[in-house]
């Protein structure tokens, strides 16, 4: 395990988690949390957990991105109420 | 309230790092997961198994009751989804486009007297988001066997390398998604209709779960493979290996059906009929 690359990842990591939550715009929400789920798949690969980091990528970053996507496509730019 | 919040969430955040510190430090071969559970499964799970990946070993055999109710919440997720967004109407066929196919041209048709017939030459489009794009359709489409294939190999070789039933799984349906975005949700539902979600979800758990209680009818625990050695013709090693396939592809059916459902359902409104 290398400290740099993973101190720099878990730096990522942070700011992809805070940008997520303090973005307004949800569809760049969206895209945050999908790089903060890649990230943490790197992580879980530099940890050596092969399995849960094939997890990661494939329904973290990939198939909850699209459903986050496909439920900001359906909202409205201005809230209702 | 706002500043209430921050400093509640400041507040534990510093008591979950506090708490942090009494954890044994990474690797450490003295800590107390890695005292008897850990060194057991290194040790025997090849030879009481013949399975070399031990997550999988784990994963679908000695914790099969802990996946088994995953499949469960997964299956459960897609119901609730259908559930919760599916609109059964077709009343109310508002403005359809169509895209003249030789031109580019599109048109709109107001449907309140009569839905037009389909001519070879006009292709229905989104009202929404339909862009015309040749090479991203081609690219897409040569892309979504290969991609399946991998998906088939994942949950397959589960037993060697990493992936099973659950990454399989989803990779399978990212397939039948990407088709969806790239062409149209229609397109996507014509291949694979939503009976056939409905159909398959559950039946990935029945698999799981039925191949446990034939376990049981044989005599053995529940979930316990080494009882199916009889019918499959082999020893009771090779036919825990054997089982663990089994519920693998229950649990890659259960979750492939389950992706779509929830995709189509979310991007069409509950209508399944105009989608991403």
């Amino acid at each position: 395990m290398i400290w740099q690359l993973d101190l720099a990842i878990l730096t990522l990591v942070v700011i992809a988690a805070i940008g997520a939550i303090a973005i307004k715009d949800l569809l760049g929400s969206a895209i945050l949390f999908g790089a903060y789920s890649f990230m943490m798949c790197l992580l879980w690969a530099i940890m050596g957990a092969v399995d849960v980091a094939f997890t990661e990528a494939s329904v973290g970053a990939g198939v909850s991105t699209v459903f986050f996507v496909a439920a900001v496509f359906r909202t409205t730019r201005r809230t209702k109420d | 309230m706002r500043i209430l919040g921050i400093i509640v969430v400041i507040l534990t955040g510093a008591l979950l790092i506090y708490a942090m510190g009494d954890f044994p430090s990474w690797a450490d071969p003295a800590s107390p997961a890695h005292n008897h559970v850990s060194p057991r499964y290194i040790e025997k799970s090849l030879e009481q198994t013949s399975v070399p990946n031990i997550v999988t070993a784990v994963l679908a055999d000695y914790r099969g009751y802990d996946t088994m109710f995953e499949t469960t919440v997964v299956f459960a997720a897609g119901v609730v989804c259908f559930f919760l967004l599916r609109i059964p109407r077709k009343d109310e066929p508002t403005v359809r486009r169509y895209r003249h196919t030789l031109t580019g041209m599109t048109i709109r048709v107001k449907e309140t007297r009569q839905i037009p017939p389909v001519l070879e030459e006009f292709e229905r489009i989104d009202t929404l988001w339909a862009p015309h794009d040749l090479i991203i359709k081609t690219c897409c489409r040569i892309l979504v066997p290969f991609l399946q294939l991998f998906g088939l190999y994942v949950i397959a070789h589960g037993h060697h390398s990493p992936g099973g039933g659950f990454q399989g799984g989803v990779i399978l349906g990212a397939s039948m998604i990407l088709l969806a975005i790239s062409h149209d949700l229609r397109t996507a539902i014509g291949r694979m209709s939503e009976r056939v979600h409905a159909i398959l979800c559950p039946a990935g758990v029945f698999i799981y779960a039925g191949t446990g209680a034939l376990c049981m009818v044989l005599g053995l625990n529940f979930l316990d493979y080494g009882a199916l050695a009889g019918i499959l013709h082999v020893d009771p090693v090779t036919a825990r290996s054997h089982g663990i396939l089994i519920v693998e592809i229950g649990v890659g059916l259960a979750v492939m059906a389950t992706m779509i459902w929830i995709y189509n359902n979310i991007s069409s409104k509950g209508k399944y009929d105009e989608g991403l």
